[in-house]
Formats: structure tokens, C-alpha cells, sequence
């Protein structure tokens, strides 16, 4: 069914990782991000790969669900591996017809795969262990000393939360209108092109006209509301730093530290 | 004859944090030319249940039988079983689309095969059945009506289809008291005259009462109870503890027998219950 996608996959729980300001969160994302592409040694892959490990375990998530989040680009990884596999000179192993198959390659395919999979998986724990709404007021925060330049960042962030919101309510509305169709007899997604696409009408129509009249009565209650943009607006849900996030950034500062010896010594 | 569901399961968002397990080894049998009332609690499932009715959803386990096919299967028999069976939804309104009130009523037809006069004349006879004047509204544009004439338009668009089974998802909620007793009224005239067979959600056990052959009680996406309305009534402990009320009449008569008149208080429909009452005060030598 459509409205099984879970949009933003976020996982309710109480561990840890769920625990932490969603600021730091992305903060320390950030650095993590930049490392996995700074450090290149292949002890550092160990220590890197490693601790993804031990944050999935700390996150208490099923496993099955983390390495799940890999599955829509799984394509693109595996293209980059062969892509180096066959173009890495060195050391050829099998020859095939112009293609050479080298040691080298297979390593660097292999650890370039390996980047692409710990980025993906460390981005996802953010988004399962965050709820949407925690994310879109961290971003806001994060984005908020450029408010002086005249960056909109409190409107952006509020259509993010809308469009977070909604999202899901429109896939319902999706689902049941296309149910309510085929129950009045239309092969929706049969058919040539010309036939689908004027199958999708009966769908498109209803939902647009839904949509319009959503973000009509949502402007109408937000104005009721007082809503006058960001300034001088107050939070229900203050974001605050506790002990775990600097500990956290405590051992992450200690992380990078690792990381960052290993690579000068090995060289 | 009839639509037959055998052990049906089925789980909202199966394997995700949000998993919803909505009707739980649900078996049950409409029988071809009775009525029968489906009530339940808020979120028992009862529209989750029809949807399997006409195979918008499919079982995770289980067989819906209609007219002893198998309605689950991709042959072309199934799928013509699946179109004796009309559902009209809970708020239907949202299936409107088409530039015109009787363009959107003939999309069903439409998609059936049908030719342009029977097309045509089953229009007409839709927007007759729900009380739109064809001759005033069949141009215009649907988004121009109000609540009330879109629910009438939406059902008009299921009737269109002259199912064989009419499935009705709380059609009445949120009409005025005439339209509701109108399109009440009308149904069963349908069911008298036509033989078709309804099937009826609603929370109305008064209606359900006085219109029902056969009521089914959902409980947490299981059946509780089913059964003819007298003996379903008479577990008044069941229907109390799945979220229910009795009806108005079945409280009358048991306020009388626990106030020391000595009747039978196991009718339910209006008639009957004036005619025990009465009987009893006799019996008393009262009147
Ligand atoms: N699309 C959906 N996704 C997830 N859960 C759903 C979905 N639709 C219904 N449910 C859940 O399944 C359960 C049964 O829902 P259903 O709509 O069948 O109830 P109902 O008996 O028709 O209630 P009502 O009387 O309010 O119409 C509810 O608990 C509901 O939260
Ligand atoms: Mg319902």
C-alpha cells in the first residue's frame, strides 16, 4: 500500500543517540561526514567502520532497518565498485577481452563502496533516531545566524515542517482516492501511455483540489493563530544541551583525534 | 450466494514501528438478498473489513469468496466478481473529479462497458435515487455543491454502477435528519424491490435496529458477534463492552421489565415493543 512508506523513517526509541540535542546531532554528522572522506588509511576504514557498528548498536534499531536504508542507492554503489574495479591500473588478476581486473582496483572499489555505505548509514541514523519535527527546528537554529543577512531561515524551516506534515496525509488521501476509483471500476495503471495517463486524472484531480483546500484552512488557522512569521516567536519545545551531548562531543573530539594520529603515523 | 470471508487477517504498515494489526481472523458471511448492519467501535475495522468486500485490500492471509469465486486470484471470473460488489465509502466525497455532476456519475458506467443510452438512463436513475434533480444539476460542476450534495453526487456515482451488492460506509453521517431518513427509506425500497443486497455500516443502532436481517459486532478487528438483531441484542454485557449502545427501544423495554412489567423484552423494532407493551399493561389488567 502507498502510505506504508514512512517518510523521514523515524524509529521511536529512547536511546542514546534519541536522546541527543538533534543540533549537535547534525553538527557532529557534519564532521563525521567530512572525515570519512579526509581519512584514507585503511586502518582508519577499521576504526570508521567500526564505530558505525557500535552507534547502530547504541541506537538500539533493528539492524535489518539500517542496512535497509542502503537499498535505493544500492545501485550507485555498486556501480562506483565496478566503475573501479576495471579502471584502477596495477596489478592485473583476470584479463577480459580490454578489461583488466587489478588488485588495486578491487581495493579501491572496495573502500570506495565502503565510504558511500558508512555515509549512508551514518546519515540514516540521524534521520531514524530524530523525529521530523526535532530536525526542521535544528536546522532552523543552525541556519539562524545567517537571519542577519537576510536568509528566510525560519520560513524555510517552517515549509519543511509543513511539507513533513503533509506529506503522509497526502499519500493517505492518495490511496483512498484511488481505491474510491477502482471501486467505481477504473484500471488504474493498465493500459498504454495515453490510457494511464488519463487513468491518473480521477486521482489527480480530487488530490489537487484537497491539497488547495488543505493549504487554505492551514493558512486560515495559522493566521487565527497570530502566526507572523519567525520574530519574536517563542518555542513550546526549548532545545536544550545536556550532559550526554557533551559527552558525546567529548568522545567524538577524541574520535577524530584517533583518526587523525593514526593517519599521521601511518604515513 | 453470498460473499463469504474466511479467516481474513490483515495488518496496516506491516514491519514497521507503526504496525497496526486491524482485523485479526475475521470470518463472516453476507447472505445474497438480506441486510446486514456491520457496527463497531471507532477503529474496530470496519472499514478495513469492506475494503476486502470488493478486494481493495488484500488479505494477509485468508480467502474472500464472492459467489463462491475466489476474488483474490487474477483470473477474469474474479474480477467479475469483484464488480458485483459496489462500495460507497465512508465520506465519499473526495471521489469526485469530472467537469460535470453527471459526467462524474457516469465514470462507473463508463468503465464497465456500458452504451451511451444505458449510460445515459443510469444517470438519470442515480441522481432520481439520492434526490438530485437531474434537470437542475446534472451540468454542473460537483466542486459547486454543498457537503451534503457532494455525499448524495458520490453515492449517485456507486448506485450508477447498479452493483449487486451495495456496501454503505456510514452513508447518512454528517446529512441532515430528512436526507438521512430519505436515502435510508431509499435503500430499502432499493433492497425490497431490486433484491440487491446491503451491507451497512453505522454507529445508528436504532437504524441498524429497525432496517437490519443480520448484525455483525467488530470488537478490535475481531467479530464479536453475529446473528439475527434479536439475538445479538439480547448480549447486552458484549455490546456494552465492545463500546456500543443498545437501541433506544431495547433500553425502553428493559427500564419497564426491571420497573415490574412483566413483558418480553427481547423485541427491538418500534412496532413490536408498542404491541408487547401493550400486551403486558393487559396482562396487569393496567388498560
Ligand atoms: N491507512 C492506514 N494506515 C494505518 N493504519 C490504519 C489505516 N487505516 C486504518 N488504520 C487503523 O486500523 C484500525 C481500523 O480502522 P478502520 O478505518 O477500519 O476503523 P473503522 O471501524 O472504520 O472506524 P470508524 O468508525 O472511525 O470509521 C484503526 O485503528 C486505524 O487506526
Ligand atoms: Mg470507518
Amino acid at each position: 500500500m502507498l502510505t506504508d512508506i514512512t517518510l523521514g523513517q523515524y524509529f521511536p526509541g529512547n536511546s542514546p543517540l534519541h536522546q541527543m540535542d538533534a543540533r549537535v546531532k547534525i553538527v557532529l554528522l557534519f564532521f563525521y561526514i567530512i572525515s570519512i572522506f579526509l581519512f584514507d588509511e585503511n586502518l582508519n576504514y577499521a576504526i570508521m567502520t567500526a564505530s558505525a557498528v557500535l552507534l547502530i548498536c547504541l541506537s538500539r534499531l533493528p539492524v535489518i532497518m539500517v542496512l535497509k536504508s542502503i537499498k535505493p542507492l544500492w545501485w550507485i554503489i555498486l556501480f562506483s565498485f565496478f566503475m573501479h574495479i576495471f579502471s584502477t591500473p596495477g596489478e592485473a588478476l583476470v584479463k577480459v577481452w580490454i578489461f583488466e581486473i587489478t588488485r588495486e582496483g578491487i581495493l579501491r572499489g572496495f573502500i570506495i563502496s565502503l565510504r558511500l555505505v558508512l555515509l549512508i548509514m551514518i546519515s540514516s541514523l540521524l534521520m531514524f533516531t530524530t523525529s521530523p519535527l526535532k530536525l526542521t527546528d535544528a536546522l532552523e537554529s543552525l541556519m539562524s545566524p545567517l537571519k542577519g543577512v537576510g536568509f528566510p531561515a525560519h520560513e524555510l524551516a517552517m515549509m519543511m515542517t509543513i511539507a513533513m506534515r503533509f506529506i503522509p496525509t497526502l499519500l493517505e488521501e492518495t490511496d483512498k482516492i484511488i481505491k474510491a476509483q477502482q471501486s467505481r471500476g477504473s484500471d488504474i495503471g493498465d493500459g498504454n501511455v495515453i490510457q494511464r495517463t488519463k487513468g491518473m486524472l480521477p486521482v489527480l484531480v480530487p488530490l489537487f483540489i484537497s491539497a488547495f483546500r488543505r493549504a487554505d484552512e492551514l493558512s486560515v488557522a495559522m493566521e487565527a493563530r497570530c502566526y507572523r512569521g519567525g520574530a519574536g516567536r517563542s518555542r513550546m519545545k526549548q532545545q536544550r544541551v545536556h550532559k550526554i551531548d557533551y559527552i558525546a562531543t567529548v568522545v567524538f573530539i577524541i574520535f577524530i583525534g584517533v583518526l587523525a594520529v593514526v593517519q599521521v603515523m601511518v604515513k | 450466494m453470498s460473499i463469504q470471508l474466511k479467516n481474513i487477517s490483515y495488518t496496516y504498515m506491516a514491519k514497521t514501528p507503526y504496525e497496526h494489526l486491524a482485523l485479526d481472523d475475521v470470518s463472516l458471511t453476507i447472505p445474497e438478498g438480506k441486510i446486514t448492519a456491520i457496527a463497531g467501535h471507532t477503529g474496530s475495522g470496519k472499514s478495513t473489513l469492506i475494503q476486502h468486500f470488493n478486494g481493495l485490500l488484500k488479505p494477509d492471509s485468508g480467502t474472500v469468496l464472492v459467489d463462491d469465486v475466489d476474488i483474490g486470484t487474477k483470473s477474469t471470473a474474479a474480477k467479475q466478481a469483484r464488480r458485483k460488489v459496489g462500495v460507497a465509502f465512508q465520506y465519499p466525497e473526495y471521489q469526485l473529479f469530472e467537469e460535470t455532476i453527471a459526467l462524474d456519475i457516469a465514470f462507473g458506467p463508463k468503465n464497465m462497458g456500458c452504451t451511451p443510452e444505458e449510460i445515459q438512463d443510469r444517470v438519470k436513475y442515480a441522481m432520481e435515487f439520492v434526490n438530485l434533480d437531474y434537470d437542475k444539476y446534472a451540468e454542473r460542476s460537483p466542486f459547486q455543491l454543498s457537503g451534503g450534495q457532494k455525499r448524495r453526487a458520490a453515492i449517485a456515482g456507486i448506485l450508477a454502477l447498479k452493483p449487486k451488492y451495495l456496501v454503505l460506509d456510514e452513508p447518512t453521517a454528517g446529512l441532515d435528519p430528512s436526507g438521512r431518513q430519505y436515502l435510508m427509506e431509499r435503500f430499502m425500497r432499493l433492497h425490497r424491490e431490486e433484491g440487491t443486497t446491503i451491507v451497512l455500516i453505522s454507529h445508528n443502532m436504532d437504524n441498524i435496529a429497525s432496517y437490519a436481517d443480520n448484525v455483525v459486532i467488530l470488537s478490535k478487528g475481531k467479530v464479536l458477534l453475529q446473528d439475527t438483531p434479536e439475538e445479538v441484542f439480547r448480549n447486552e454485557e458484549a455490546i456494552k463492552a465492545a463500546g456500543l449502545d443498545l437501541p433506544e427501544i431495547k433500553v425502553i423495554l428493559n427500564e419497564l421489565v426491571s420497573a415490574g412489567l412483566d413483558i418480553d423484552n427481547r423485541s427491538y423494532t418500534m412496532n413490536k415493543a408498542v404491541a408487547e407493551i401493550l400486551e403486558g399493561l393487559r396482562r396487569q389488567g393496567r388498560c
